[in-house]
């Protein structure tokens, strides 16, 4: 039998995951509850300060990389999961789902990388 | 709470006289110390001679009596019979073709099997007198989880992705290969990836975990499927990345 080229999607997708489990629960805490809890000031999010972060190559790619392997893990993740579902059109279903991760790839490269 | 009797409603089969499955009702004495096999046996042995089933052990060892227990694969001489109420349910393994009556065919799932070369491929082959493959404790504790496997079928019965895709390798035949990719005394990785890393092997599967809830030896499939799929990724990646090492 063929071997599978699975481990491309898979591959983003297991580490997405990964990262999706241990770095959301700090975006959530940082975003959601540090300012209400009082730890730093909302100044901290206030536009000038995120631009800057977009602004600056190492924080481009701080944005990019785990948004890029979350999106494809979420691309991989819907399409099981359609298949869970008792969906049988897999071509279907991967195309769209492989296809937005693609499209949100693209996208975010043109907004952090070329725009 | 005490009881007399109990209920079983047994799924009754034969394929070559019945044109579909039908329960028969079993009136049997309650016993607290009693798994269903021995109230399947009391069947056997007072009511009705013509019910069909595997078993052999007793002991979950064998593997053999593997049987829906309302609605769950459980091992039948593994199961307490107080731990029901006063109906219990009893149907074949599901995701295979019944033979007859609790009797599933097994003949896919042994091809399966055999496909994944679930022995010892040594790098030398060694004569009986030239001695043992010598193993650490270390070396053994890396798979021996997985060597508990008695190939009882019930992770093939509740796995989601066996029903859908009657070519999906399975847990238990996965599992195994995943055992002796990690012995320290097999060489036998790229052989198995053949069927292992091909779309009916680890791909199939979408770690749903049904596999492991159920396993009464505590093999856990679905951990042997995952580290299997991140071991092939690591390995497609390397064998794209440096094609001239490829074997």
């Amino acid at each position: 039998m063929a071997r599978s080229n699975k481990p491309i999607v898979w591959g983003l997708f297991a580490a997405g995951g990964t990262l999706s489990a241990f770095i959301f629960p700090a975006v959530v805490f940082v975003i959601g509850f540090g300012v209400t809890l009082g730890f730093y000031s909302p100044d901290v999010f206030s536009y000038e300060r995120m631009q800057a972060l977009a602004a600056n190559p190492l924080g481009k790619l701080c944005l990019f990389a785990p948004t890029f392997l979350i999106i494809w893990h979420a691309a991989h993740r819907l399409r099981i999961t359609a298949h869970d579902f008792g969906i049988r059109a897999d071509g279907l279903v991967a195309a769209l789902c492989y296809g937005s991760a693609a499209v949100g790839t693209v996208a975010m490269i043109y907004a952090l990388f070329i725009a | 709470m005490s009881r007399d009797t109990v209920q079983l409603e047994i799924l009754r089969y034969d394929p070559e006289k019945d044109s579909e499955p039908y329960f028969s009702t079993y009136e049997v004495p309650f016993n607290d110390d009693w798994v269903v096999l021995d109230a399947i046996n009391y069947v056997k042995e007072n009511l009705d001679r013509t019910l069909t089933y595997r078993w052999s052990c007793h002991m979950a060892v064998c593997g053999s009596c593997g049987m829906v227990i309302n609605g769950e694969p459980v091992l039948s001489c593994h199961t307490f019979m107080r731990d029901y109420g006063d109906k219990i349910r009893i149907e074949p393994l599901q995701n295979f073709p019944v033979e007859r009556d609790l009797v599933v065919v097994i003949d896919d799932f042994v091809e399966k099997l055999g496909s994944v070369k679930p022995y010892i491929v040594p790098k030398v082959e060694k004569t009986v007198d030239e001695g043992e493959y010598i193993q650490s404790p270390a070396q053994l504790a890396v798979f021996k989880q997985y060597t508990a496997c008695i190939n009882c079928l019930l992770c093939y019965s509740a796995c989601p992705q066996v029903g859908l895709n009657p070519g999906f390798v399975g847990p238990a035949a996965l599992a195994l290969a995943h055992r002796y990719n990690l012995d320290s005394r097999d060489v036998g990785r790229a052989a198995r990836e053949d069927v292992v890393a091909s779309n009916p092997g680890i791909w199939e599967c979408s770690f749903v975990g049904a596999c492991s809830e159920v396993c009464p030896k505590s093999v856990d499939p679905a951990a042997a499927i995952q580290q299997t799929k991140i071991a092939s990724t690591v390995d497609y990646f390397t064998d794209f990345l440096t094609p001239w090492r490829k074997q």
